[in-house]
């Protein structure tokens, strides 16, 4: 007896699992039962499977019977001809959808010539296997699995052409790359996801070559001739949002330049591109701390005072402006209303971003790298023929991860440069290497790629062969313009008095516990003693008590609560984080006697 | 010079006889006495520096290569089929001073004249415990006559070398209240009748305590493997009982280890806890093809063992015998730490580092570890 269970609920038994089913299997390629459904005998467990819920994982492939695939070539004619749906294909069981678990019990063949009598399904193509973004790497089948996979996640983060109503659109931390090219080296899914309609990337000339170990341990060299024609240019765009938020007791927020009187007013030069109405103006050049909405909120404790006072007096100042390090030009300014009927500013920055040391680029094979060094054009390597790379690539970054793919994609994209056509680079079923090098040759170059270059800087002729060819490259959305920071001093937090973190709030690099270790263990007492000053107090300490005392600014004399004037009365210089721990102390009932003790 | 402070200027006799074991018997004097010189500054070199912080050092030399470990490795160590745990999973047992261990294994060395194969086995097998469920083939209960009646496997025993007088003289240890006899192939419990009824019940409950008795071998020891190590034949075991095994006469005493640290503390007492952490630390780590000096494994093993009895690295061990409370705080569970010394009274002299390190004043340690003394002349 065999337990059936449907959607992983038991719902009875049967005497013979196998017919049962190649029955279901029968039924569903006939069309009679929906083919959603996914079968799967378990003979250790015995137990049948039968799923039809949502949220598994499926793939199409083709149906073998005896050896031959039901997608015959009359098939093959009537799709073309466009007589046969894809539909009709599943419905009448030439095309079926397997689940991970029915997938178990087939046998499928990688392509034709590998079927035997005892397959049951064919591959619709080999390159199926891969998902939409991995496919979109040329030549995969050449590369280490692990390079393909990481080569598909980073063209995720390419700066591309995302969305063709950007203008209108309010994206948060979004980047439009100027000149996007179509990739000379393609693959089939390029065509298939309309690739040409929102490419990402840029057809470059790359050099396989060291240069002056600038491009050591995976960074590049870029041309500064290469930038200036607008390689890897992007826009960098981020919103800034205010609402005139409405508050109990008819209190709002108001939108507008604020009064000098508002709490927290800045100053005139912060507020000097606001117009009439309190937004900024499109166009509008905007630095680090410039207003781009102002606001004004209301006070947020009333008092039963205040209440009498003037209002202005007591709004307080809640503009938006432009984030620590950041800079840009007003793109699009937006005024409506939300739903919930308040008034709703929305304005868009932009900012030009060109590639400078420090910016990632990648080609699609996994290659990663940032930019070590910028050279002027006329310091670049030049082939015979007067080619100046654009970008140099570390031959070291090839032999240990195997990225074959790379250097293929580099003649491809020299054959296809040359002879003005794309190359195909689907896995599994590219134009073979072979072909391609013997068109390079019928070019009039080398077939391996490899070229005699000099040097920019002294003219010299480079004693071995460069290999150079032509590569998609993509900018990646880590730019240093987004993470460069820096602090000597400014801002600390509130509660410790030890620095704010982040980038955002100016903070500083914080030396943790680890790093900490590391000065002891140098023996650096007093380097270390120094770093961690960043919250040094002064406080008085009671000798009788050995409580935190008062120092009185009027009378500039310090008295202890608790004995008195009398007492004598010290002062020490300790963290403010200790200060505030003995707090705590005091807050769990503890008493943490403080005994002074002369050190010298 | 004192002859206390021979230490400070002389070679250690270890250094000082490898010199002379290394050197040609026809080196001159004058030479002998010049290498002597260079190793004497080497060795003044490794020394360790009046100020060093030698326990962070340790901690960062074996915290830093730990990152690369990797996690989890069982496997079966070289040509043996003994699953032992290894890796990180060992090390964190191992600092954690954790009484129960996940694989306790022993290596047992065995006399010489006992070192050849078919003896091997013949005390691997001596070794290996037994149960009295695995010499029967059946059980069966009586319960009107209160009898267990247990079909006995003629051949298991002779596997095993068990005899029938072997059998009972372990099964008489069961208890008072049962009796047993032998018939045929046939074990025979009776129950005896005490004031009040036996009930089924407590027929099954014997009868489980009989199933799992030991009749054989050594407790705690379930298997054994004989393997060839070099040119002698040694037995690996599952389970450790090395106060047991070092009682049998076969086994080689001066050599048989097991990899429970507990056991060897209570069997061969502190200074070979000591070693044996110090051993098996250093096997892992050797094991995942790292290089730690091992003066740091020695460090932290004498740290484990400074009072007498193994302890961890935790809050419940070396961690709660610090001086300082601060200190103590600062390594987890600090509101229990503050509270306990605030009931007690503690005072903190701070006088190591941590404590120093919180209240920003400069650490016992390198830099700030001299004082400046001066002699003020009088005026
Ligand atoms: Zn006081």
């Amino acid at each position: 007896m065999t337990d059936v269970y449907l959607t992983g609920r038991f719902v009875g038994t049967i005497t013979n699992p196998v017919e049962f089913l190649t029955r279901i299997v029968e039924e569903r390629r006939k069309g009679v039962i929906s083919s959603n459904v996914n079968v799967h005998y378990d003979e250790e467990l015995d137990e049948l499977h039968v799923e039809n819920g949502k949220g598994r994982l499926r793939r199409p492939l083709i149906v073998v019977r005896d050896g031959r695939p039901m997608f015959s070539e009359g098939v093959m004619k009537k799709v073309e001809e466009g007589q046969v749906s894809w539909e009709e294909l599943v419905n009448t069981g030439v095309v079926e959808y397997l689940d991970a678990a029915e997938e178990e019990s087939t046998l499928v063949a990688f392509s034709e010539e590998y079927l035997t009598p005892e397959h049951t399904h064919l591959e619709m193509a080999p390159f199926d296997m891969f998902g939409l973004c991995t496919s979109l790497v040329p030549y995969s089948n050449f590369s280490a699995a692990q390079k393909v996979n990481t080569g598909s996640k980073n063209q995720k983060q390419a700066l591309g052409f995302y969305a063709a109503n950007f203008m209108v659109r309010m994206d948060m931390d979004v980047s439009l790359i100027y000149t996007p090219q179509r990739p000379i080296v393609r693959t089939i899914m390029h065509k298939l996801s309309n690739y040409d309609k929102h490419p990402s990337g840029q057809n470059i000339v790359v050099a396989v070559m060291s240069y002056r170990g600038y491009n050591m341990d995976d960074a590049t060299v870029l041309n500064k001739g290469s930038i200036d024609f607008g390689f890897g240019r992007s826009s960098y765009y981020r919103p800034a949002i205010a609402e005139e938020l409405r508050y109990s007791g008819g209190l709002i927020d108001e939108i507008c330049i604020p009064d000098k009187e508002v709490k927290g007013y800045k100053s005139e030069h912060d507020y000097r591109f606001l117009e009439g109405d309190g937004i900024i103006f499109p166009e509008a050049k905007v630095a680090e701390g410039d207003v781009v909405i102002g606001k004004t909120s209301p006070p947020r404790f009333l008092s039963s005072m205040e209440q009498y006072n003037l209002a202005a007096e007591s709004r307080r100042e809640s503009s938006v402006a432009m984030r620590h390090g950041e800079s840009g030009i007003i793109d699009l300014v937006i005024i409506t209303e939300n739903g919930e009927g308040n008034k709703l500013i929305q304005v868009k920055v932009r900012d030009q971003r060109c590639p400078e040391i420090g910016d990632k680029f990648t080609s699609r094979h996994g290659q990663k790298g940032v930019v070590g060094l910028i050279v002027p054009k006329a310091d670049m390597p030049f082939t015979a023929s007067g080619i100046v790379p654009d970008l140099i690539f570390s031959p070291h970054s090839v032999p240990t991860r195997m990225t074959i793919a790379h250097l293929i994609e580099l003649i491809g994209g020299k054959v296809g440069a040359l002879a003005g056509r794309y190359i195909d680079g689907t896995a599994f079923d590219a134009e073979p290497e072979e072909a391609v090098r013997q068109e390079l040759l019928a070019l009039g170059f080398r077939d391996n790629g490899v070229e005699t270059m000099y040097n920019g800087v002294s003219g010299e002729q480079f004693k071995v062969g460069i290999f150079i060819g032509n590569m998609y490259y993509l900018k990646l959305k880590h730019m240093v313009a987004n993470k460069l920071h820096s602090r000597a001093r400014g801002p600390v937090q509130l509660l410790t008095r030890q620095p704010t973190e982040g980038r955002a709030k100016e903070g500083g690099l914080r030396l943790g516990e680890m790093e900490k270790d590391t000065f002891v263990a140098h023996g650096a007492a007093l380097l270390l003693k120094e770093r961690f000053d960043s919250d040094k107090t002064r406080i008085p300490v009671c000798e009788e008590c050995g409580l935190v005392a008062v120092y009185d600014e009027f009378k500039k004399r310090a008295y202890c609560p608790i004995c008195g004037d009398n007492a004598e009365i010290n002062f020490i210089e300790i963290p403010y984080a200790f200060k505030l721990i003995l707090d705590e102390f005091k807050s769990m009932c503890i008493y943490p006697k403080l005994v002074l003790k002369n050190k010298y | 010079m004192t002859k206390e402070r021979d230490y400070e200027t002389r070679l250690p006799e270890k250094l000082a006889k490898e010199i002379r074991r290394i050197l040609p018997s026809s080196a001159s004097k004058k030479k002998i006495s010049e290498i002597a010189g260079e190793v004497y500054r080497e060795y003044k070199d490794m020394k360790v520096e009046p100020g060093e912080a030698v326990g962070i050092v340790a901690a960062e030399s074996i915290g830093e290569p730990g990152t690369q470990m990797t996690l989890n490795t069982f496997h079966f160590a070289g040509v043996t089929e003994m699953n032992v745990t290894l890796g990180l999973p060992r090390i964190i047992e191992i600092l954690d001073g954790r009484r129960l261990i996940t694989t306790p294994t022993m290596e047992i060395y065995l006399k010489k004249e006992y070192n050849d194969k078919e003896k091997v086995r013949g005390v691997a097998l001596s070794i290996k415990e037994a149960h009295l469920s695995e010499v029967t083939s059946e059980f069966s209960i009586n319960i009107p006559e209160a009898k267990i009646e247990v079909k006995l496997d003629r051949g298991k025993m002779g596997e095993l070398k068990i005899s029938e007088s072997v059998l009972l003289k372990a099964l008489k240890r069961v208890g008072k209240t049962i009796s047993v006899d032998i018939k045929d192939d046939l074990l025979i419990f009776k129950i005896k009748k005490g004031k009040e009824e036996k009930g089924i019940s407590e027929v099954y409950r014997i009868k489980e305590k009989l199933k799992a008795t030991h009749i054989s071998g050594v407790k705690g020891i379930p298997h054994v493997l004989p393997v060839k190590k070099e040119r002698e034949y040694i037995i690996l075991t599952a389970g450790s009982n090395l106060k047991k095994v070092l009682e049998l006469k076969e086994v080689d005493a001066t050599r048989a280890v097991t990899n429970d640290i507990f056991e060897i503390e209570s069997t061969l007492g502190i200074e070979a806890a000591r070693q044996a952490i110090i051993n098996e630390v250093f096997k892992v780590i050797e094991n995942q093809g790292l290089n730690i000096d091992i003066r740091h494994i020695m460090l932290v093993a004498d740290t484990m063992c400074v009072n007498g009895r193994v302890k961890g690295i935790t809050r419940y061990g070396v961690v709660r015998d610090k001086a300082s409370t601060l200190a103590r705080a600062s390594f987890e569970t600090p509101i229990n730490h503050i509270f306990d010394a605030s009931l007690k009274g503690e005072v903190d002299n701070l006088n190591s580092v941590i404590e120093n390190v919180m209240l920003n004043q400069p650490v016992p340690i390198g830099t700030g570890l001299p004082g400046l003394v001066t002699k003020v002349r009088d005026a």
